[in-house]
C-alpha cells in the first residue's frame, strides 16, 4: 500500500464495498450485514493508520487524477480530517456490528439495499471530511444527505414523512450552501480551500464574499441542526429504525458542524473578524440558544429517542459555540466534543436500540425497575452515558466542557459560561428523569425479584459496553487527545 | 518505609472492595467482610501517614496528566491526612454499626447499600488528598453520584424528592465550582494547591476577587451546609441512620468544610483574603448560619432532624474558625472537624440505635428511654454536652481554639457568636436529655432493652474518644499536633 494514496483510499473503501454490498446482498440478503461491516473495518484500519501517519501535525495532499489544484480536486488528510474520519469510521463500525439482530427484525428483505445504502452514506461523510474542494464538498454532502433520506425513511410508520420533511428541509440546506460557494467562486475564481483562503484576505470588502460565507453557514447549519434549523431533527431520529439513529446520530450532525468548522476558522479564519459583521458572536448566540432549547425540548419528551434527538441537538450547539468562541480552548473543546458527544450519543442510541429490540418500544413512562434486573449490562451502559452527558468528571464529557468553560472565560463571555453550566443541569434533570424510573420506582405490575435476566445478543451487548467503556477511557486519557488536537489549532487562531 | 504509593492505595483500596461486595451479595457474611476489610485496610494505610503529617511534610504521587499542565494528582498533606485519619476511623466504626442497623431495620438493597458507601468512603480520602483543585473536583462529584443512592435507599416518595433536592443542589454547586476553577485556571495558569494561596498577586482587582470567591463559596458551601444554601441536609435524613450518621455528620459535609479551609487557605490564601476583605464575608456568612441554625434546631421534634439542623451550625463553626484567618483559628476549625465528627456520629448513632430498638423517630416519644437503654443515653449526653462546648468533651477543646483565635485577630463578635451558640445548643439538647432520664416511660417500654451490641459498641467507642481526645488531643492519633502543623503551614 501507498501511504500517499491513503487520503482517497479510505472514502474509495466505503464507495467499493457499497458495490460489493449491493451486488453480492442482492443475490443473498444476508450477505450484506458482514460485508458492511468487513468494509468499515478495512476502512478504520486505514484510517488509524492514516492518522498516525499525520498526527505529529503533517499533512497530505492528494490530487485527484493527477490534476493540480487549483484546477483539479484535492484531498486534504491534515490531522484534523484524519481525527474525525477515524471517529466518525469507528463510531459507524460500531453502530454496524450492533445491527445484526435489528435488521433481521427492523428491515427484513431489504438488508441489501439497506447496507448498501449505509457504504454510500459513509462514502459521502468520508468525502465531506477529507476533500479540500468546495464544490466536491457540495458533491459529497448531497451523496450522503440522499443516502441519509433513505436510511431514515426505513423505520416505523412515521419515518417516511419525517425522511420526507428532512428531504424538503435537507435540500434547502444544499442549495443555500451551493448559492454561497457561487458567491465565493465568482469573487475569488477557485473552489479550493487553501486556495481560496489565501486569496480572501484581498476581497473581504466585497459583499459578494459577506453574502457567501452567511449562505454557506446557514445551508451547513440546516444540516448541523443549528438552532433554529433543527427542525427536521427531532423526527427523523425518533422514527427511524434504531441502527438508522445508531448510525446518524452520532455523526451526521458532527460531519456538517466540522464542515462549519473549515469554513469559519480555516477558510476565514482571522479574515471573520474584518468581514464587518460579528458572525461568530451571532453563531455563538445561535449555538447558546441551541443548547438551552435543546435540553428544555429533551425534558419535555416521553419518548426515549425523542429526547436523544432533542440532546443532539443541544449538544450540537457546543460544538458550534466551541467553534464561534475562535480561540485555542475552543477549538480544542469543539473537537474534543465532536468525539466525545459520538461516544455517548452512540451509546445512548445503542441502549435504545436494544432496549426496543426487546421490549418493543423506548417509552420511558413504561420504564420501570425491573429494567435493572433484565438488561444489567445494557442499563450501566446508559449510566455511564448519561453520567458523561451531564459532565461528572472522570467521563469524557466533563473534558470537553472544562475546555469549552476555559474558552468562555478566556474571551470573558460569562453568559455563554453560563449557559454551559445551566445545561449541564439540565442535561442532569432529563437524564436522572430516566435513571430514577429504572432503578429506584419499585415495578407496578409484579415483584422483580424473580425477574430473570433478558439481556440482548452479544453482539448488540458487546457493541453497547464498549461504547461505554471507551467514555471512561477517553475521559481519564483525554490529555493524549487533547496533545494530539493541539497541532490541528490553525495558525492565527 | 517507602509511603509513595500510601495516599492512592487508600483511595483505592475501598474502590476495589465494590465489585468484591457487588460479587457477595448473595452471602450476606461474606459481603460485610469485605466491607470491613477494606475499613481496616484503609484505616491501617492512613494511619502510617501520620508521622509524615507530623514532620509537616507531605506525599505526593502524580498519576497522569488529565489535562495538559493538569495532573490527576494525589498530595497528602498534615491537613488531608488529618482529615483522612478522620474519615476512615469512622468508617470503620460505622462499617460494624451499619450492619447492626440495616440487619436490625431488615433494610432491602444491602448490597447496593454497602457498595455505594465503599465508594463514597473512596472519593472522600479523593477529597481529601487530592494535590489541585481538578483531582478535587473529580472526587468530589463522584461523592455526589455515589452519595445519591444512599440518599434515595428507602425508595420512598419522600426519599426520592429528598434524592432530587439533594442533586439539584449539589450538581449546581459542582458546577459553580467548576466555574470557578475554570476562572482560577485562566488567572493563575496553574490549580495546584498551595498553602498560602495559588493566586498570584496583582492578578485581579476587588470585583473579580469577590465574584470568584463567591463562587467558590456556592460550590463548596453548599456541602458545607451554609445558610442559605443547607436545605438539602435536613431533607437527606430520609436516608438510613449509619448514612446520615457517617456522611450527613462526617464525610460529605466535612468534604465541603474541608472545601472551605482548601478555598480559604491554599487557594486564594490569608493575606490576599485579607485584601479583598473576603474574611468578612466568611464570618458574616458562618456567623448568621451559626445562629440561625441553632434556631431552627429548636422547632424539630423528629430527632434526626433536630441533629441535622445542629450539624449545620456547627459545620459553620470550622468555617468561622477558617475566616478567622489566624494561625489558632485555623487550629480550632480542623480540630472541630474532628470533634465535631466524633460527636455526632455518636449521636446519629444514639439516634438509629433508639429508631432500630423502639421505633421511636420524635423526641416527643422519648420519655424514660434511658432506663431501657443506659448505654445509649450515657453516650448521647456526652454526645451533647461536647457539642454545647463542656468540658472534658473534646467540643470544648475545639471551642476554645476557635474563641482564641477570634481574639488573636482582635475579633470580639465571633466570640460572642459562639457563647450564644453554645447556649442554645444547650437549648436544644438538654430537654431530649430531660425526657430520657427523668420523664415517666410509657409501658410500651417493657421487654425491650439495650439495642444490639453491633451498635451499641461502637456509638461507645465514639463517646468514650470524645471525652479522650476532649482530656487529651494528642493521644493516639496526635490531633492537635497535626491540627496545628496544618494550620501553621498556611502562615
Amino acid at each position: 500500500m501507498i501511504v500517499s494514496d491513503l487520503p482517497v483510499l479510505i472514502p474509495l473503501t466505503f464507495l467499493v464495498s457499497a458495490l460489493v454490498v449491493t451486488l453480492f446482498g442482492f443475490w443473498k440478503e444476508r450477505w450484506g450485514y458482514p460485508l458492511a461491516v468487513l468494509g468499515t473495518l478495512l476502512a478504520v484500519c486505514l484510517s488509524l493508520y492514516g492518522f498516525f501517519q499525520v498526527m505529529d501535525g503533517s499533512m497530505m495532499r492528494y490530487e485527484v487524477g493527477g490534476w493540480a489544484p487549483p484546477v483539479g480536486i484535492e484531498f486534504v488528510y491534515d490531522t484534523l480530517s484524519a481525527f474525525i474520519v477515524l471517529v466518525i469510521n469507528s463510531v459507524a463500525l460500531i453502530a454496524l456490528i450492533h445491527s445484526r439482530v435489528v435488521g433481521k427484525t427492523e428491515f427484513p428483505g431489504k438488508r441489501g439495499g439497506y447496507y448498501a445504502v449505509a457504504m454510500l452514506l459513509m462514502f459521502g461523510f468520508n468525502g465531506m471530511v477529507i476533500t479540500g474542494d468546495l464544490f466536491n464538498l457540495y458533491v459529497f454532502l448531497e451523496i450522503s444527505s440522499l443516502s441519509s433520506y433513505a436510511l431514515i425513511a426505513i423505520g416505523d410508520k412515521k419515518a417516511p414523512f419525517a425522511a420526507f420533511r428532512y428531504l424538503l428541509i435537507g435540500t434547502v440546506g444544499g442549495s443555500l450552501y451551493l448559492l454561497g460557494i457561487g458567491f465565493l467562486y465568482v469573487v475569488t475564481g477557485t473552489l479550493n480551500i487553501i486556495d481560496m483562503s489565501a486569496m480572501l484576505p484581498q476581497v473581504i470588502d466585497n459583499s459578494a464574499v459577506i453574502g457567501g460565507l452567511i449562505l454557506m453557514v446557514l445551508g451547513i447549519g440546516i444540516k448541523a441542526a443549528l438552532f433554529p434549523l433543527h427542525g427536521w431533527l427531532p423526527d427523523s431520529y425518533t422514527h427511524a429504525s434504531s441502527t438508522s439513529s445508531a448510525l446518524i446520530a452520532p455523526i451526521g450532525t458532527k460531519v456538517a458542524a466540522y464542515v462549519v468548522l473549515r469554513i469559519m476558522l480555516y477558510l476565514f479564519g482571522d479574515q471573520l473578524v474584518d468581514i464587518g459583521l460579528p458572525v461568530t458572536s451571532i453563531v455563538g448566540a445561535l449555538a447558546a440558544l441551541g443548547i438551552l432549547y435543546g435540553s428544555i425540548m429533551a425534558m419535555a419528551q416521553s419518548e426515549l429517542k425523542k429526547m436523544l434527538a432533542y440532546s443532539s441537538v443541544s449538544q450540537i450547539g457546543y460544538v458550534i459555540m466551541g467553534i464561534s468562541l475562535s480561540n485555542p480552548f475552543g477549538f480544542i473543546g469543539a473537537v474534543l466534543h465532536i468525539l466525545n458527544h459520538a461516544l455517548m450519543k452512540g451509546t445512548l442510541f445503542l441502549v435504545a436500540g436494544n432496549l426496543r429490540e426487546r421490549e418493543g418500544h423506548t417509552n420511558i413512562l413504561k420504564f420501570d425497575e425491573s429494567y435493572r434486573k433484565k438488561y444489567p449490562w445494557t442499563m450501566a451502559a446508559f449510566t455511564t452515558a448519561a453520567l458523561s452527558m451531564v459532565g461528572i468528571p472522570p467521563m469524557a464529557g466533563f473534558f470537553s466542557k472544562w475546555y469549552l468553560a476555559l474558552g468562555t472565560i478566556q474571551n470573558s463571555n460569562w453568559l455563554l459560561l453560563a449557559v454551559i453550566l445551566i445545561s449541564s443541569l439540565l442535561n442532569a434533570v432529563y437524564f436522572f428523569r430516566v435513571l430514577e424510573k429504572v432503578y429506584m420506582r419499585s415495578s407496578a405490575s409484579e415483584s422483580t425479584s424473580d425477574t430473570e435476566r433478558q439481556e440482548v445478543v452479544p453482539s448488540m451487548l458487546w457493541t453497547t459496553t464498549i461504547a461505554a467503556a471507551a467514555l471512561i477511557i477517553v475521559g481519564l486519557f483525554n490529555a493524549s487527545i487533547v496533545a494530539v488536537i493541539q497541532h490541528m489549532i490553525p495558525a492565527g487562531l | 518505609m517507602n509511603l509513595t504509593l500510601v495516599p492512592i492505595l487508600a483511595v483505592l483500596v475501598s474502590l476495589v472492595a465494590v465489585p468484591l461486595i457487588l460479587l457477595s451479595a448473595r452471602k450476606p457474611n461474606l459481603r460485610e467482610f469485605w466491607t470491613i476489610a477494606a475499613a481496616v485496610v484503609k484505616f491501617g494505610l492512613v494511619l502510617t501517614l501520620i508521622p509524615t503529617a507530623l514532620e509537616g511534610e507531605s506525599i505526593r504521587y502524580v498519576l497522569w496528566e488529565i489535562a495538559p499542565d493538569l495532573p490527576l494528582a494525589l498530595n497528602a498533606d498534615p491537613l488531608g491526612i488529618f482529615f483522612a485519619v478522620i474519615a476512615s476511623g469512622l468508617w470503620l466504626l460505622t462499617s460494624f454499626y451499619s450492619i447492626g442497623y440495616m440487619r436490625g431495620h431488615g433494610e432491602v438493597k444491602q448490597t447496593r447499600y454497602f457498595a455505594s458507601f465503599a465508594i463514597c468512603l473512596s472519593s472522600t480520602i479523593g477529597v481529601a488528598f487530592s494535590a489541585n483543585l481538578l483531582t478535587f473536583i473529580l472526587f468530589y462529584e463522584m461523592l455526589t453520584i455515589a452519595t445519591y443512592p444512599l440518599v434515595i435507599h428507602s425508595e420512598t416518595d419522600k426519599a426520592i424528592a429528598a434524592g432530587r433536592k439533594y442533586l439539584t443542589y449539589t450538581l449546581t454547586a459542582g458546577l459553580l465550582l467548576i466555574a470557578a476553577a475554570g476562572i482560577t485556571y485562566s488567572l493563575a495558569g496553574t490549580l495546584t494547591f498551595q498553602a498560602g494561596g495559588l493566586i498570584p498577586e496583582g492578578v485581579m482587582d476587588q470585583s473579580t476577587a469577590i465574584i470568584l470567591f463567591l463562587l467558590f463559596l456556592g460550590g463548596v458551601g453548599v456541602k458545607a451546609g451554609l445558610i442559605p444554601i443547607h436545605s438539602w441536609l435536613p431533607s437527606a435524613m430520609a436516608a438510613p441512620t449509619p448514612v446520615s450518621a457517617l456522611l450527613h455528620a462526617v464525610a460529605v459535609v466535612k468534604s465541603g468544610v474541608f472545601g472551605v479551609i482548601r478555598v480559604v487557605g491554599f487557594v486564594f490564601g490569608p493575606s490576599m483574603m485579607m485584601d479583598f476583605g473576603l474574611d468578612q464575608i466568611l464570618i458574616v456568612a458562618a456567623g448568621a448560619t451559626i445562629i440561625l441554625a441553632s434556631l431552627l434546631a429548636f422547632k424539630q421534634d423528629n430527632l434526626k432532624l433536630r441533629l441535622a439542623y445542629s450539624t449545620v451550625g456547627h459545620l459553620s463553626y470550622i468555617v468561622l474558625g477558617a475566616a478567622l484567618l489566624t494561625p489558632i483559628g485555623f487550629t480550632g476549625s480542623i480540630l472541630h472537624i474532628s470533634a465535631h465528627a466524633t460527636m455526632k456520629i455518636t449521636l446519629f448513632f444514639c439516634a438509629g440505635a433508639i429508631a432500630v430498638n423502639l421505633h421511636k423517630k420524635n423526641i416527643s416519644q422519648l420519655d424514660g428511654i434511658a432506663s431501657v437503654m443506659p448505654w445509649t443515653m450515657a453516650a448521647f449526653t456526652i454526645g451533647s454536652l461536647g457539642l454545647a462546648g463542656f468540658p472534658p468533651v473534646n467540643g470544648f477543646v475545639s471551642k476554645w481554639y476557635l474563641a482564641y483565635g477570634s481574639l488573636q485577630g482582635d475579633m470580639l463578635i465571633p466570640v460572642l457568636v459562639l457563647v450564644f451558640s453554645g447556649l442554645l445548643n444547650v437549648g436544644y439538647f438538654f430537654p431530649i436529655i430531660k425526657r430520657a432520664y427523668f420523664h415517666e416511660g410509657g409501658s410500651e417500654l417493657d421487654n425491650h432493652s439495650e439495642a444490639s451490641p453491633f451498635m451499641v459498641v461502637p456509638l461507645t467507642i465514639t463517646a468514650v474518644a470524645s471525652i479522650i481526645f476532649g482530656i487529651a488531643p494528642n493521644l493516639f492519633l496526635h490531633l492537635f499536633d497535626m491540627a496545628s502543623t496544618a494550620a501553621t503551614s498556611l502562615f
